[in-house]
């Protein structure tokens, strides 16, 4: 899938909430300065994932991890966000550890129904092909959902 | 607002009984879109789950710092409005925020530019 020039932005709904919760009450900001703040938003990213990148290399690592980044806010500058965000942090991995447990469910509770439809396979050609045709829907359905599963445990 | 925003919106709310404010211990911004930025960034391999996280919420304090700094900063807490220039001169102004002063330059109207390019050339002309 080839990237979109506006798929590098950070959806603007959400950024101008984010701006108005940050500024007292009834202050206004310019649409100028909300684009403004999203791309300098996207450009921190950039900045910080290359910071955090430098650490995991010089630790010989190929994955970025949450140490890699929390250095990387210090080299920034950004101290101030390192007690929040390992706050946050612990919140969610503890909210992922629940979620992780849910999906391992559903996932083994769907392994009993395919094993059970899997016996069920033998009819007649015709009926065989007819079915052929319906599964691959079927099956796109289930990755979706499985996509979807897997886009909420991210989130 | 276009589709795409609106589809994203759906999704963060689907997520509502988790999140609560940006300023709660969960997220409004889309990971998987923070996700995009960061693989278009050289020599970056993989990224684990909770850098991922980690930089989405960053991203969102370092928005809510931006703005609140501008405004303090600049002229707008008369007009009550934050303008571009208060961001562009924040940017100028604070080391921290140095690093974006090239995606917010200071703006200077096209009259002045055009002058102080005809003063350029006219010390050209009597050298």
């Amino acid at each position: 899938m080839a990237e979109r020039p506006e798929d590098l932005n950070l959806p603007n709904a959400v950024i101008t909430r984010i701006i108005k919760e940050a500024l007292p009450d009834g202050v206004n900001v310019s649409k100028e300065a909300r684009r403004a703040i999203s791309q300098a938003a996207s450009v921190f990213v950039l900045y910080a994932t290359s910071c955090a990148n430098n650490f995991a290399m010089k630790a010989k690592r190929k994955t970025l991890n949450a140490g890699d980044v929390l250095a990387a806010m210090e080299e920034m500058e950004f101290e101030r966000f390192l007690e929040p965000l390992r706050e946050a942090l612990e919140v969610y991995k503890k909210g992922q550890k629940g979620k992780k447990e849910v999906s391992e469910q559903k996932r083994k509770d769907k392994e009993k129904k395919n094993d059970s439809e899997n016996d069920k396979s033998k009819e007649d050609e015709e009926e065989e092909e007819e079915r052929m045709e319906e599964e691959p829907e079927a099956e796109n359905e289930a990755e979706e959902e499985e996509e979807e599963e897997e886009e909420e445990v991210e989130n | 607002m276009s589709r795409a925003v609106l589809m994203k919106m759906s999704e963060n709310n689907s997520d509502k009984e988790e999140q609560t404010s940006s300023k709660g211990k969960n997220i409004s911004l889309p990971i998987s879109r923070v996700r995009l930025i960061m693989k278009s960034s050289p020599d970056v391999s993989s990224i684990n789950q909770d850098a991922l996280f980690l930089t989405t919420k960053a991203t969102e304090l370092f928005v809510q710092h931006l703005a609140l700094s501008s405004f303090n900063n600049g002229s707008g807490k008369d007009t009550n409005t934050l303008s571009y220039s208060d961001l562009a001169d924040t940017a100028e102004e604070s080391e921290t925020f140095h690093f974006l002063t090239d995606i917010l330059p200071k703006k200077i109207l096209a009259r002045d530019y055009l002058k102080s390019l005809e003063e350029m050339q006219e010390e050209d002309a009597d050298f």
